[in-house]
């Protein structure tokens, strides 16, 4: 690959706390190398508005290796930025040359309300997953872990779900806020596993009913929580999730 | 679970659109099927909207049916309210919003403004029924004409009528744009809303649903201009 | 003096003996005893949950947003367990050997042992959760080999094994908290254990949203902090991950065990240039199928493609030839260290080596060709097969290592180097997992036990569940049956207070420097000494150095640091700030300790102590033994040793040739 380095104006949102109003501010960053990662570009710009005696720029991130899901830029009209399948702390300059203006902005989402900066509360995720995302199997309850074959594409397509990484990037992207492409992965992963059957019904029926007292949009099948997603959930889960909610719905008691 | 709580659920009422959106799909296609017999007029000019005029006295005058259109308002008016009430909480799960927005990256300008297609199709509705369906059914101005000793409504004529005005065709050509790109997301979205997730069938409908749109569109939208035009009638 | 409570008997029997043996705590009385568990990665996540299930009042905390986000998230390549699923002979013993011998004969037996009883109840209990580990076409659970050992024992969910195990106990944790066993604290940092009359009773615990200081109290504290591998900056850790919490327990007395042991992971992505924050893992498993190999002529600049096979030197396979690319990772390491110091490291800085998946997609595309019984298959849909083939297994691996250097890793042969990735050292705990402060436990990988000198691949995954759903489970309740006396202790006694003071105090200290000198900017300095002095090989001179300079830098620090912002509000630099004064303290007693272990051992690499071929030497005669140290005051520890007694595994030189 061949590398440059480039100058950037930068328009991040800045926002004190949950309380303030929040605004735009505008920086010039210089001599950005085109193998560092975004993130080391804000780690740059950070530095340097400390010794500027300024406030650095609060972000989430932690592992920066594309799979904690704590990572949450929305960037230039796009979550994690113009990258496919990709999170904002995996994207690296060499997205962007020389004078390119880059405006960051946090996830939007009443769900999510902003902490400071660019930093959001997700535990509404949380709260979805309590009211119903698990298998209720203590420890020490399991059988042999092979007492019962599981269909390959079966297992394939449970993992492909389970893959989520509760990034948010789906309702940042949605029209609606919705939560429904996170919730899908969550119900399909258990809903396609034997293990996950004896609370198939009432797992779905809760989990929508948490979504939606969370505040989430409902889902409008426009695709766009499918082509930001860093790990390619496939959209087809919503569809299984309605079929799952309108299955249990329609005939629990 | 209760009635009251699934339907009111996100996901019930989207059930709940997709219901409704798949039973008006069925009757655009019959709608479609019988107001296309104006074209036979353009095989036999002497035909002048007898199969027309016929199967729209079918439509009148048969009771299952009357029930059925019953049926029909009633399931445009749950598709609409409940339509409404879902663009309503959807906009207000983000007071805040992007600077800068996300467009299309990642979704079709249609797939987001179902509202406002939607909206534009009501408005038209509201032209269109005044147009035919209170005339036909409700205050029975239409001129009479009569097939092999049975007297029935002039559909055909009306249709001329209205369509030999000027200001008429672009209404009617901009609504079924809006049907188009309505139906274009619609057909498919509504599948997915009941639920249906194999891809392969997906895939199909996908196709299938972009197929039907255009076709009943433009069905639709060569009424108005062919009779404008002369070309029928 | 160190008791570390191992049950008699014979090796096999004691876990059994134990269990048998320990005290209950009967349900009504779970219902009053408080615990507190810092973290919720793998060990802290199945903790809280197992706990939880067991009817015990358990307040969970983590630093980040939401517990799902620990670190233990981004375990690639698998998780051992002594199934024997694949009938290639297999066992607990061959596990447990494995494990010893892997650790480099450093490590406790009868912790090990349990842990290899134990591993086969944790893949049972993951399934049972709905945990997609990988599938055979007949529907049974699929395995994949690792370094060090010579049998097929892990099981692996594609290149995410970490994710999916996490989410797993996570989901498990999140039942409890909404069955009300569990309360959870996001975005809290411990900054300080409460310890009344010798038993650790409570926390310190930071609000990062709020910059609030809140106290808790617990009848057991448990550290499940996981690793200090940041305290070189550079490592595959998160850029959250941190020894705070494990750091302040050991001031307040528990002894670091081992902390020099350190694990450099061998297959790195290399650093790139002076802005890199951290490095990424490429999994071990591709070591299964990738093979490593440099140029047989120094400096060679060609491109990889270009040097034909017979100059190329496939140094594993040739150094190590029965176990090849799959030997252990310090091993591995060090001989990539040992091929880029002599010259022939490639890439634009040289410190780095090739690893190639040419042959493996040749051998797949082959594979694949007999399988669909494809006549006359040309080079090309060979090449495509076995391309195909690679992106099932590895895909996603592939794809991260192309987003980081835009290279494609199907077409030329990826450029890796070693890293910190792991810390073997830890608080030193006993059998029962508890610290040598009553009542303050440590599990995964913020303890010592199980590793010894250097951890074997998709060990950690293992060590992590198996102290959090088996093992503390059981033994707390040992420790927890003669607290049930104790009711609450309010947070208004003066022990709390005064812990609270101490952190207020310090972290106004810390913000009222003011000097000039950014947070990141000691955590470099601190990182270049720790990995030129304390880092893959290591020696007198330069660990003296090291201790000398980073001294300076402690003073430097405490005199020059500038933080902005305030107190009592989000402040990332502030919670840095505090993870960073901890690493420099850290790092000091790190090379005091590789100072005072004058041999070579697994990760630790003494220059002084090596074999005329240039292999690690032991010296069980006079270090076989785990150095406990003690905190007593500033730049000064006292060593306690613990003599490890190998009654099974008589330790022999490793070999792996």
């Amino acid at each position: 690959m061949e590398h440059y380095n480039m100058n950037l104006t930068l328009k991040v949102w800045r926002q004190k706390n949950s309380q303030d109003k929040g605004r735009f501010e505008t920086y010039q960053v210089k001599n950005i190398s085109s193998e560092m990662s975004f993130l080391e570009m804000f780690d740059v710009l950070n530095e340097e508005l400390i010794r500027e005696g300024k406030e650095p720029i609060a972000f989430d991130h932690d592992c920066r290796e594309g799979i904690c899901g704590m990572c949450s830029m929305y960037i230039n009209g796009r979550p994690h930025g113009p990258w496919h399948a990709n999170t904002t702390c995996q994207l690296h300059m060499r997205a962007y040359k020389d004078g390119d203006t880059i405006v960051v902005e946090p996830w939007r989402a009443n769900a999510f309300p902003v902490v400071k900066d660019l930093v959001v509360d997700r535990s509404s995720f949380d709260r979805i997953v309590q009211s119903g995302g698990y298998i209720s199997v203590n420890t020490g309850n399991a059988v042999d872990a092979n007492a019962m074959p599981i269909e390959k594409d079966k297992a394939d397509a449970a993992f492909a779900a389970a893959a989520c990484i509760g990034c948010g990037a789906c309702v940042a992207a949605c029209k609606n806020s919705s939560a429904m492409l996170f919730l899908s992965a969550k119900v399909s992963h258990l809903a396609l596993l034997p293990q996950g059957a004896p609370e198939r019904k009432s797992r779905v029926l809760n989990m929508v009913a948490q979504m939606d007292r969370e505040g989430f949009g409902a889902c409008t099948n426009t695709g766009a929580c499918e082509a930001v997603c860093p790990k390619e959930i496939s959209i087809t889960n919503i569809a299984r999730l309605n079929l799952e909610y309108i299955g249990s719905g329609l005939v629990t008691e | 679970m209760q009635w009251s709580e699934f339907f009111t659920s996100s996901v019930g009422k989207k059930f709940v659109m997709g219901l409704t959106g798949l039973f008006l799909i069925s009757f655009l296609v019959i709608h479609v099927g019988i107001n296309s017999c104006i074209f036979a007029d353009l095989f036999d000019p002497s035909e002048n909207g007898e199969m027309f005029n016929k199967g729209a006295h079918f439509m009148g005058s048969t009771v299952v049916i009357r029930i059925l259109e019953v049926g029909l308002f009633a399931g445009l008016i749950l598709h609409i309210v409940q339509g409404y009430l879902l663009e309503a909480r959807n906009r207000s799960a983000r007071s805040v919003g992007y600077a800068v927005s996300m467009g299309n990256k990642g979704s079709k300008w249609y797939s987001r403004s179902m509202g406002l297609l939607g909206t534009l199709l009501l408005l038209f509705l509201v032209v269109h029924i005044a147009h035919f369906w209170v005339k036909a059914r409700i205050t029975h101005t239409l001129a009479p004409v009569t097939y092999n000793g049975v007297e029935m409504h002039d559909m055909f004529s009306e249709m001329k009528a209205v369509f030999s005005q000027g200001w008429v065709i672009p209404v009617y050509v901009l609504g079924c744009i809006s049907l188009a790109y309505h139906l274009a997301h619609g057909f498919q979205s509504a599948f997915r809303s009941v639920g249906v997730h194999n891809n392969k069938y997906n895939k199909l409908l996908i196709g299938l649903g972009y197929a039907f749109s255009i076709i009943v569109s433009l069905l639709f939208a060569l009424m108005p201009v062919s009779m404008y035009f002369g070309w029928v009638g | 003096m160190l008791n570390s409570k191992i049950p008699a008997g014979p090796l096999d029997q004691k876990w059994t003996e134990f269990k048998g043996h320990c005290k209950l705590v009967n349900p009504a009385n779970k219902r009053k005893l408080e615990i507190i568990i810092i973290g919720t990665g793998l060990a802290g996540a199945s903790a809280a949950s197992s706990l939880g299930e067991l009817g015990y009042k358990v307040k969970a905390f983590c630093f980040q947003d939401s517990p799902r986000r620990a670190h233990s998230i981004a375990a690639q390549g698998g998780i051992n367990a002594a199934k024997n699923y694949q009938n290639d002979g297999d066992s607990v013993f061959r596990l447990f050997y494995d494990t010893i011998k892997g650790g480099d004969y450093r490590a406790r037996e009868s912790n090990v042992h349990r842990l290899a009883e134990v591993s086969a109840s944790i893949i049972d209990q993951c399934v049972a959760q709905g945990v997609p580990f990988a599938r055979e076409y007949g529907g049974l659970l699929s395995n994949r080999s690792f370094g060090g050992t010579q049998v097929q024992r892990t099981f692996y969910a594609a290149g995410q094994t970490g994710q999916q195990l996490l989410i797993g106990a996570y989901q498990a944790l999140e039942r409890q908290v909404a069955l009300g066993n569990v309360t959870m604290y996001n975005r809290h940092e411990m900054l300080d254990v409460v310890v009344i009359d010798g038993k650790a009773r409570g926390v310190i615990v930071r609000n990062l949203v709020t910059g609030e200081l809140e106290r808790h109290f617990g009848h057991a504290v448990l550290l499940c902090s996981g690793g200090y591998g940041n305290v070189f900056y550079l490592s595959t850790n998160a850029m959250g991950s941190n020894v705070t919490a494990a750091w302040k327990a050991h001031k307040k007395g528990a002894h670091f065990g081992n902390p020099c042991f350190t694990q450099i992971h061998p297959t790195c992505i290399p650093v790139s240039g002076d802005h890199q924050s951290k490095l990424t893992l490429m999994s071990e498993s591709l070591r299964n199928d990738g093979r490593i190999w440099v140029p047989k002529k120094q400096n060679d600049t060609r491109r990889p493609n270009e040097i034909p096979e017979e100059e190329r030197d496939y140094y594993l396979e040739r150094r190590y030839p029965a176990f090849g690319n799959l030997v252990p990772r310090d091993v591995a390491s060090r001989a990539a260290k040992e091929r880029c110091d002599a010259g022939y490291g490639v890439g634009s800085s040289r410190q780095a080596v090739y690893l190639d998946y040419a042959d493996a997609i040749q051998r797949y595309g082959k594979g694949e060709v007999n399988k669909r019984n494809i006549q006359g298959a040309t080079p090309e849909l060979i090449t495509q097969l076995g391309k195909e083939v690679v992106k099932e297994k590895y895909g996603n691996l592939f794809d991260m290592y192309e987003k980081i250097t835009g290279e494609n890793p199907y077409e030329v042969p990826m450029r890796i180097y070693p890293a910190v990735h792991y810390t073997m050292g830890g608080l030193w705990v006993d059998y029962e997992l508890m610290t040598s402060v009553q009542g303050l436990y440590a599990l995964g990988e913020a303890n010592f036990s199980d590793h010894g000198a250097n951890r074997l691949g998709a060990s950690a995954l293992m060590q992590g569940l198996a102290d959090g759903y088996f093992v503390i489970p059981y033994t707390i309740g040992n420790y927890l049956a003669d607290e049930i006396r104790v009711a609450s202790i309010s947070t208004d006694h003066p022990a709390f207070v005064q812990a609270e003071k101490e952190v207020a105090d310090r972290i106004q200290q810390l913000i009222s420097i003011k000097g000039n000198q950014t947070v990141e900017s000691f955590h470099k300095r601190l990182g270049k000494i720790m990995w030129d002095k304390c880092g893959m090989a290591r020696n007198e001179a330069g660990l003296k150095q090291a201790i000398d300079e980073i001294r300076q830098l402690k003073k430097e620090f405490w005199s020059d640091v500038r933080i902005p912002g305030s107190i009592k509000e989000m402040n990332p630099e502030l919670d840095k700030a505090n993870r960073v004064a901890d690493f420099i303290e850290l790092g000091e007693l790190m090379c005091i300790d590789a100072l005072n272990r004058k041999e070579s051992c697994g990760g630790h690499f003494r220059e002084e102590s090596q074999t005329e071929e240039g292999e690690a030497m032991r010296d069980d005669a006079n270090f076989s033994y785990v150095a406990a140290w003690e905190y007593a005051g500033e730049h000064n520890w006292n060593l306690h040793k613990e003599e490890l007694v190998f009654e099974v595994a008589k330790p022999t030189q490793r070999s792996y040739k």
